[in-house]
């Protein structure tokens, strides 16, 4: 060995020194293996930020100033994926207790509730974020359609949008039997004998014998022909894992598509109306882009973004990334607000001998169950199909532009929307005042066929007032758009009074009571 | 009218496409086959959720009415849903169970109320008011002597019919 050599090998650190040094330097190397951009302070990390995260790399790295704004989306989207994430954990929990087996599962329920430390707690958060996430998704589907957000290239996300508001109702509607106490027994028994309402028609044509889609139905839903252990191990078995596993699916696309769709709609003018950024804001680029997004040579032609340019964008982090956080920690608050003083119902255990009096469903089912009360073919299944298909054809029908992106946008607007409302309360208000005073045909011709009073109901009426009032506007305003947001406003109204009257206004026998103080004892 | 000086492309009308390359009719083959597959293999397990047995009890089942049971009063056997009757014609059996949306109606002095949408039936379980498409239905019962009977929940009969004792 020569010197020189000698040398730097007598100068290198030893062995213990390097470990001793490499040992200090662990939470710092551990965290730049962790996060590899570094700190996003620069715009350039603050974009492998995003894009570097798996979590995050769903975000846009740039996000535009009117997707930002509160009033655009109130935050409603990522309300509902919030709440879809407690329940997700909550669920996982109460898994651990839960037995799916009749009599037993109301005994496991009873021992989360009274036995297992912050048991009662969990399920309470489950249940009150299950309310939630119904109300935020029927209010995300609102602002969707009064921001005429639905409209060219975001159609079918409009469609994957429908899917998964009957996803989470399907969740809801099989998380309330669970339980197999008296409400959830009685409310399932009601909702099996909907899907086998069909027979309603089929019996009335006397073609139930070759044609029982309505007993098809309710068989493959409950597995036998009464609610009994077969019904609980397909409905937890729907609420725990096939549902769920659609539910991420769906919004998998439903997100990615947001992406492709170029990020929330806003209106045409929109930067002009933002005005000039604050100086707060990161520097925003007004350059026109100089670089094309080609497919990569793979295919021909341009994404669907190009064009737009990056202006008047700024970082997704930390600016959108601030909001969702927020609207996340806000979702979670007040499902633990509502979780610590309401607890979650349980009545007593299942009787299949002796109905709840009144036996209601899930109140965002009460608004169908007073529909239901007049026909159960048209109350459950022909109306609630009639509004899935007007509601599918909106973006197809409405090929307008005036007015997306802003709210009641579109010929008519707010003046529209506002009468539209009070005919829409009236007409659903009259009409249940009428029958709860006078009855319905039958009460009126004992004799009368079934099928008139299947097709001549309450409900179907409403639908047709609510139709002509619709293509009144159309015609008036010359615009599909405002038949929709006609129609859309009348639907809206009546959902929300039936469901109230569902709710509040109806005791025993489905009788009427202006309160429950008034209900009989029974 | 000039003629194309070059030789055009023969064109094929429409009714004779150009006959298909074997490598495609193989491929096309191939796809349509894995389709059928598929939907056959699909058809068979549709048939999974309806069991060749379905774990309900027995409809049948055998009553014995108290000899107090006065005429127009329900006797309505445990765990049934099911309401006998002994009137001076004869003894017959009307389901309880509601034809609107199977909730189970209490027998009344006047006939049969449902608790879940206010149907009314008459004592005879035909349809009075509420939402309700069809009337109760009576059902079959067998008298096996005595105060013993035999009720079929499975079968019904015409309204009306006894079994006089």
């Amino acid at each position: 060995m020569n010197q020189v050599a000698e040398k730097r090998y007598r100068e290198q650190p030893s062995a213990q020194e390097r470990f001793l040094a490499d040992l200090k330097a662990l939470p710092r190397r551990f965290r730049e293996t962790m996060f590899r951009s570094g700190a996003p302070r620069s715009d350039r990390t603050r974009s492998t930020f995003v894009f570097g995260n798996v979590f995050l790399h769903l975000h846009p790295v740039r996000t535009h100033r009117w997707s930002l704004r509160w009033s655009t989306t109130w935050g409603l989207g990522i309300a509902a994926i919030s709440s879809f994430f407690v329940l997700l954990v909550t669920g996982v929990l109460l898994m651990f207790y839960y037995k799916p087996y009749p009599d037993v599962a109301y005994l496991s329920i009873k021992d989360i509730h009274f036995v297992v430390p912050t048991g009662r707690f969990i399920r309470n958060v489950h249940r009150w974020s299950a309310n939630l996430m119904v109300v935020v998704v029927l209010l995300h589907m609102m602002r969707v359609f009064y921001t005429a957000a639905y409209r060219v290239r975001r159609e079918f996300n409009w469609i994957i949008g429908m899917g998964l508001l009957a996803v989470t109702l399907g969740l809801s509607f099989t998380g309330y039997l669970l339980p197999w106490d008296q409400l959830a027994y009685w409310a399932i028994t009601i909702g099996a004998n909907i899907a086998q309402s069909p027979r309603e028609v089929t019996d009335a044509l006397g073609i139930t014998q070759w044609f029982d889609i309505g007993g098809v139905q309710k068989l493959i839903l409950l597995g036998s022909e009464e609610v009994g252990e077969e019904a609980l191990i397909r409905f937890y078995l729907f609420h725990v894992m096939i549902l769920p596993l659609v539910l991420v699916t769906l919004v998998a696309v439903h997100f990615w598509r947001i992406r492709k769709d170029g990020g929330l709609t806003r209106p045409a003018d929109a930067d002009r109306r933002l005005g000039p950024p604050s100086q707060e804001t990161y520097p925003i680029f007004t350059e026109a882009p100089q670089k094309t997004y080609s497919l990569a040579a793979i295919v021909k032609g341009k994404t669907a973004i190009v064009g737009d340019g990056p202006e008047h964008t700024v970082p997704s982090m930390p600016h959108l990334m601030v909001g969702e956080a927020a609207v996340f920690m806000l979702t979670i608050a007040i499902s633990l607000l509502l979780a610590i003083f309401l607890d979650a119902p349980l009545k007593e255990l299942a009787n299949p001998a002796v109905p709840e009096n009144p036996a209601k469903a899930p109140w965002y089912f009460l608004g169908l169950q007073e529909l239901v009360s007049h026909s159960a073919f048209m109350g459950g299944i022909g109306i609630p199909s009639i509004v899935l298909i007007g509601l599918g054809l909106i973006p197809y029908l409405d090929r307008e532009s005036v007015g997306t992106g802003a709210w009641f946008g579109g010929p008519g607007g707010r003046i529209l929307v506002l009468r539209a409302a009070v005919f829409g309360l009236l007409s659903v208000v009259i009409m249940e005042a009428l029958v709860i005073r006078f009855g319905w045909i039958r009460q009126w011709w004992p004799g009368v066929p079934q099928l008139i009073i299947t097709l001549l109901n309450p409900g179907t009426l409403l639908t047709v007032f609510y139709a002509a009032y619709s293509l009144a506007c159309l015609r008036k305003y010359n615009s599909t758009r405002a038949g929709a947001l006609a129609l859309f406003t009348c639907f809206v109204c009546g959902f929300v009074v039936l469901t109230v009257i569902g709710t509040y206004f109806r005791g025993p026998n489905w009788d009427f009571y202006w309160s429950p103080s008034q209900w009989p004892g029974h | 009218m000039t003629t194309d000086p070059k030789p055009a492309q023969p064109s094929r009308s429409r009714l004779e496409p150009e006959p298909m390359p074997r490598r495609d009719f193989l491929g096309l083959a191939a796809w349509w086959s894995a389709a059928a597959a598929l939907l056959f293999a699909f058809l068979g397990a549709a048939r999974l959720p309806k069991a060749a047995v379905l774990p309900s009890p027995s409809k049948r089942f055998r009553v014995r009415l108290p000899g107090s049971l006065d005429s127009g009063q329900a006797f309505v056997p445990a765990g049934r849903s099911v309401a006998v009757f002994k009137e001076p014609a004869g003894v017959y059996a009307i389901s309880t169970v509601c034809t609107h949306l199977g909730c189970i109606v209490k027998a009344t002095e006047k006939g049969f109320d449902c608790p879940c949408h206010g149907s009314k039936f008459n004592k005879d379980g035909s349809v009075v008011r509420g939402p309700a498409p069809k009337g109760l239905p009576w059902l079959a019962v067998k008298h096996l002597g005595g105060d013993n009977f035999l009720i079929d929940e499975g079968k019904t009969v015409a309204a009306g019919t006894t079994v006089v004792v």
